[in-house]
């Protein structure tokens, strides 16, 4: 009798106190918690990194110790996918040891040190990432708060793509086979976001959002260069998805070059 | 039984229910739950293509439309052909209960999985199941007007922790809380059911009870363990999808166990016929 509907209404109450906190929850974005870019730029007009009389700091990450064996990734879960794998398997990116000992997918950065007062040039050209063979391509981004990413899907299947932001605006969306690629931008500095597809649970890869011009992603051969720096001192951060972040600081002179090599152990 | 048909029916709504629960278990161990961005449509159709984590979350769609129907057409059924008030009641609470569950499984969708909202879901289909399994029990009992266990609150205590560790189970899926108050838990609520065991004169549900949560404890242990071994691979692995389901599965069983325990009148041989 009555305790039934008093039963109702409590779990009505559970549903209205869910919808509460979720929206809570979706409406934490508003406070960039790292730089932001984008806003009126205080000191002048957006500046280009000075290619020509700028510093330089070019370096390459080692990898110490075994490389550890990159585990198999189960895709039978889609015959497409199987099928473009079905001669060699696909494995995770999540270490890549390159044949010279490098480290590939190292994300690095000039995290501080740059004039606070000046904003930098969006490039007007949009960062590409590819979906295909079931797997992301490349599995790290790199690109400038504003800067267009353009999500291509080149497979014959369906993918759902599920960035997991913390200080810009989480999405999922879903791109079938043949579709247009989807544009979109990250607003606000943010490091190593885990990007995810849950049509196939195995897809991961990274996205870093900098307010800067100054960062690279390692590749084949370990190294980065990082061109165009006003004179000055710098924090240099490299960001692994596996085994975290390091820094070193260094100074650079106008059209001075300097090296900065990274080591990581394993 | 006054009406066999409507007592087998309501059997098969609670039989589909729980599969719905081991559903959708499936889906959050299988991490598929976001693979259809859209609600209600899936991809933009009614059948989406059926691949990957897209196989999971549809058919967990698919029994949830069926589940759906199939409660609200035991709520008009008992309305027309139940005489006690209390079951037409709980056969309406069930039919609210199971539409919220929708309403929240879109929105986990749409806003892209709050905690909140999920752990909502989670909760919310041990109610549903709850619910549909007091109204067989209550057709079976043929009780004139409902009343708690009179003799002994145990059973009711122990469906209330039984319940308390489904929502922290669920916390603990979701990173919300560690594991540790699930295992605390988890001791306490198997005292509770050892009680509710003791002091019900019912031998074969209590003993059906007093199994599942024995069961549910090492299910929990192997979950948690192939979770452990498995945390740093790359993608959810077939034991660990395979221990979680059972773990769900389990615990809802057990909490539906108690819910029949503690709406079984104090006589032996009630024909209480769960699990
Ligand atoms: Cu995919």
């Amino acid at each position: 009798m009555r305790k039934f509907w008093i039963g109702s209404g409590l779990v009505s109450a559970l549903v209205a106190a869910a919808f509460t906190l979720a929206s809570c929850g979706g409406g934490s974005t508003e406070a960039p918690k790292t730089a932001d870019s984008g806003a009126a730029p205080a000191g002048g007009p957006a500046a280009t990194p000075d290619m020509d009389n700028g510093g330089t700091i070019t370096g390459k990450v080692t990898f110490d110790g075994t490389a550890p064996k990159m585990a198999i990734l189960d895709t039978s879960a889609n015959p497409v996918c199987a099928k473009a794998h079905a001669s060699s398997p696909l494995r995770s990116e999540e270490v890549v040891v390159n044949p010279n000992g490098t480290l590939k997918n190292v994300f690095v950065w000039v995290s501080a040190g740059l004039p606070a007062d000046k904003t930098w040039q969006v490039p007007s050209t949009p960062v590409e990432i590819d979906q295909n063979g079931c797997e992301y391509k490349p599995h790290v981004i790199a690109l400038m708060a504003g800067q267009n990413l353009s999500i291509k899907n080149s497979d014959p299947t369906n993918h759902n793509i599920h960035p997991q932001p913390s200080v810009n605006q989480e999405f999922n969306e879903s791109q079938a086979p043949g579709t247009p690629p989807i544009d979109k931008t990250f607003p606000r500095q943010e490091i190593m976001i885990p990007v995810k597809c849950n049509v196939h649970n195995w897809m991961r890869s990274y996205i870093n959002v900098v307010s800067s011009p100054f960062f690279a992603v390692t590749g084949d051969d370990g190294t980065f260069s990082i061109k165009g720096l006003p004179p000055g001192t710098y924090t240099l951060e490299i960001v692994h998805e596996k085994y975290g972040k390091q820094d070193q600081q260094i100074t650079v002179g106008a059209k001075e070059s300097k090296t900065a090599d990274f080591t990581v152990k394993g | 039984m006054d009406n066999a048909w409507l007592h087998r029916f309501a059997v098969m709504v609670a039989v589909c229910t729980f599969l719905l629960v081991v559903a959708g278990s499936l889906v959050t161990s299988n991490d598929a739950a976001l693979s259809v961005p859209d609600w209600p449509l899936s991809y933009g159709r009614l059948v989406p293509p059926l691949e990957g984590g897209i196989r999971y979350e549809f058919a967990h769609r698919a029994m949830a439309l069926l589940v759906a129907i199939l409660t609200i057409t035991l709520a008009v059924w008992l309305e027309r052909a139940e005489p006690r008030r209390w079951i037409r009641r709980l056969g309406w609470a069930a039919a609210v209960a199971v539409l919220l569950q929708a309403i929240l499984g879109g929105a986990a969708v749409r806003l892209i999985t709050p905690k909140a909202v999920t752990i909502a879901h989670a909760c919310l289909a041990e109610i549903c199941f709850g619910l549909v399994v007091a109204i067989v029990v209550g057709q079976e009992l043929r009780l004139d007007s409902f009343s708690w266990a009179v003799e002994t609150p145990a059973p009711l205590v122990a469906a209330i922790a039984l319940f308390g560790q489904a929502i922290l189970g669920a916390m603990v899926r979701y990173g919300l809380t560690g594991v540790a108050f699930h295992i605390i838990g988890a001791a306490i609520a198997t005292i509770l059911v050892m009680w509710a065991g003791l002091r019900i004169p019912l031998r074969r549900p209590a003993l059906a009870l007093l199994t599942l949560t024995f069961s549910q404890v090492f299910l929990g242990l192997g979950s948690y363990m192939a979770r452990v071994v498995n945390l740093a691979t790359p993608q959810p692995m077939p034991l660990t999808i395979a221990f979680t389901v059972a773990h769900v599965a389990v615990g809802s069983l057990a909490f539906g166990a108690a819910i029949a325990l503690t709406m079984a009148p104090p006589v032996a041989h009630g024909g209480v016929a769960l699990a």
